[in-house]
């Protein structure tokens, strides 16, 4: 079902933009989506759709657009009301859903982030909280799953699309570190879903090839670490 | 508790003061725990195990953490009284991005007013008269966010109100000379019991930026 009304401004690389794509995708929502190029200038397109921040997802429905992954997934669970619903109706769910996918934002991603583009000591500092916080998800999984195969139940829901959307880059920072994060042995259940996420139907086909992800990664990582020195070399006393 | 609600909170909190508000618009009776945060209790920590952070709002005995995910919680539970995010789904989607936008920027740059001085405080000061010029233009002719009615990030911000005299105080500068339509709105708003009885005395806000300066060696 083309619905040539839906535009998703996006990058291959960014696990928010897969958030995005895995939701209309779950909806059964055909869109036009148009490659943002991370390493050049940004689009005319973007920078009027999305003036505050300037990021990308942004979807633009008719001519408005909404900004802010887990903002555009709500829209698109509200807008597209066919089954699956990706957040729960029971607002106790609700509420528990949000807290995890807010979990994901402020700590577990940015501690991903960190273990990816700092330095050594910043970095050990970051891989540990990140070990500290596969236990916590596997904690969450086996709550909100209730047995069932994702964190939303039998189907796909908010917390897996916060969640999975990151695992790539988890097995990026897991190559980088030489470190296990997620694994059989100590997160059986996040292993166990993580492996029905990447091949679920909705999602392999925005799922990131690793090694190129790995080679994007290691470029981030070397654009900061300039950055950084050339901002140190600039505050001199 | 079963049944009942309680929240776990710090008089100072701009996070707590949302919750506040809500309950209130909503009149919903409930019990409020001042929480010692140098002194976490047992409460605090078993209800709220992976941040150990207020506010905590307890219903039913079972805990709801983060403020705008409270907010929202109240929201649906409460859904008959005075809502606070609109019907349509876009205009949700917009409330939803400046209460974000709100606690993405506000915290970070006004906090760094108080803790730093120098060129690091001059860009702190800069960046949050931005980030509030940035809250105006949204606002617009508005007599709320929420357009006719008081809403969503309405509650996420004027939180904040009470904490600008201590930046001012600390910074040097005024908020109101900066963004008068801002502090119109704020006028409107403390106008509401509920919003008046949820933030805390600004002289008292400023006294405990001190007593933090202190402990934290900031001159």
């Amino acid at each position: 079902m083309a619905d040539s009304n839906v535009k998703v401004l996006g990058t291959w690389a960014s696990p928010f933009v897969m958030r995005v794509r895995i939701a209309l995708h779950l909806k059964s929502v055909g869109y036009e989506y148009v490659e943002e190029n991370l390493l050049e200038a940004k689009s005319e397109l973007l920078l009027k759709s999305n003036p505050v921040h300037k990021k990308v997802p942004v979807l633009i429905h008719g001519d408005k657009p909404v900004c802010e992954s887990l903002i555009i997934v709500q829209y698109i669970d509200e807008v597209w009301t066919s089954a699956p619903s990706i957040l729960p109706s029971d607002p106790y769910d609700r509420a528990e859903s949000r807290f995890w996918a807010a979990y994901v934002n402020d700590k577990f991603f940015p501690a991903l982030r960190r273990v990816l583009i700092s330095t050594e000591e910043a970095r050990k500092v970051a891989m540990a909280e990140i070990l500290e916080g596969v236990v916590l998800l596997e904690e969450a999984f086996k709550k909100l799953s209730k047995g069932k195969a994702f964190f939303g139940g039998d189907n796909l829901g908010y917390v897996d699309l916060a969640v999975g959307s990151l695992l790539a880059w988890i097995k990026v920072i897991e190559k980088f570190t030489e470190t296990e994060a997620l694994s059989e042995a100590k997160t059986p259940s996040l292993a166990a879903w993580a492996d029905c996420f990447s091949s679920h139907a909705a999602v392999k086909d925005v799922f990131p090839d690793v090694d190129k992800l790995v080679d994007f990664g290691m470029k981030l990582r070397a654009k900061f670490s300039k950055a950084a020195t050339a901002a140190a070399a600039t505050t001199t006393n | 508790m079963e049944g009942g609600v309680v929240l776990l909170d710090f008089w100072a909190s701009m996070f707590g003061m949302r919750v506040r508000i809500a309950l209130a618009e909503k009149e919903i009776k409930y019990e409020y725990r001042e929480q010692d945060l140098r002194n976490k209790s047992d409460l605090l920590l078993q209800m709220n195990p992976v941040h150990k952070k207020i506010p905590v709002l307890i219903h039913n005995g079972k805990p709801i953490c983060e403020s705008l995910v409270q907010v929202q919680y109240i929201d649906e539970v409460w859904h008959d009284k005075a809502p606070l995010l609109p019907a349509d789904p876009y205009k949700r989607a917009t409330a939803r991005f400046w209460a974000d936008f709100v606690d993405k920027k506000m915290y970070d740059s006004g906090s760094k007013i108080w803790k730093t001085k120098g060129e690091e405080q001059e860009a702190a000061k800069k960046e949050f008269i931005e980030n509030l010029k940035l809250l105006e233009g949204e606002l617009g002719d508005n007599l709320y966010f929420g357009g006719e009615g008081f809403g969503y990030v309405d509650v996420a911000l004027v939180p904040f109100y009470c904490w600008f005299y201590a930046y001012e105080q600390c910074g040097g500068f005024s908020i109101e000379a900066e963004c008068p339509k801002l502090i119109a709105w704020v006028k409107r708003c403390m106008q509401k019991e509920s919003v008046a009885k949820s933030l805390a005395d600004p002289e008292k806000v400023y006294e405990f930026v001190l007593h933090l300066k202190k402990a934290y060696g900031i001159e």
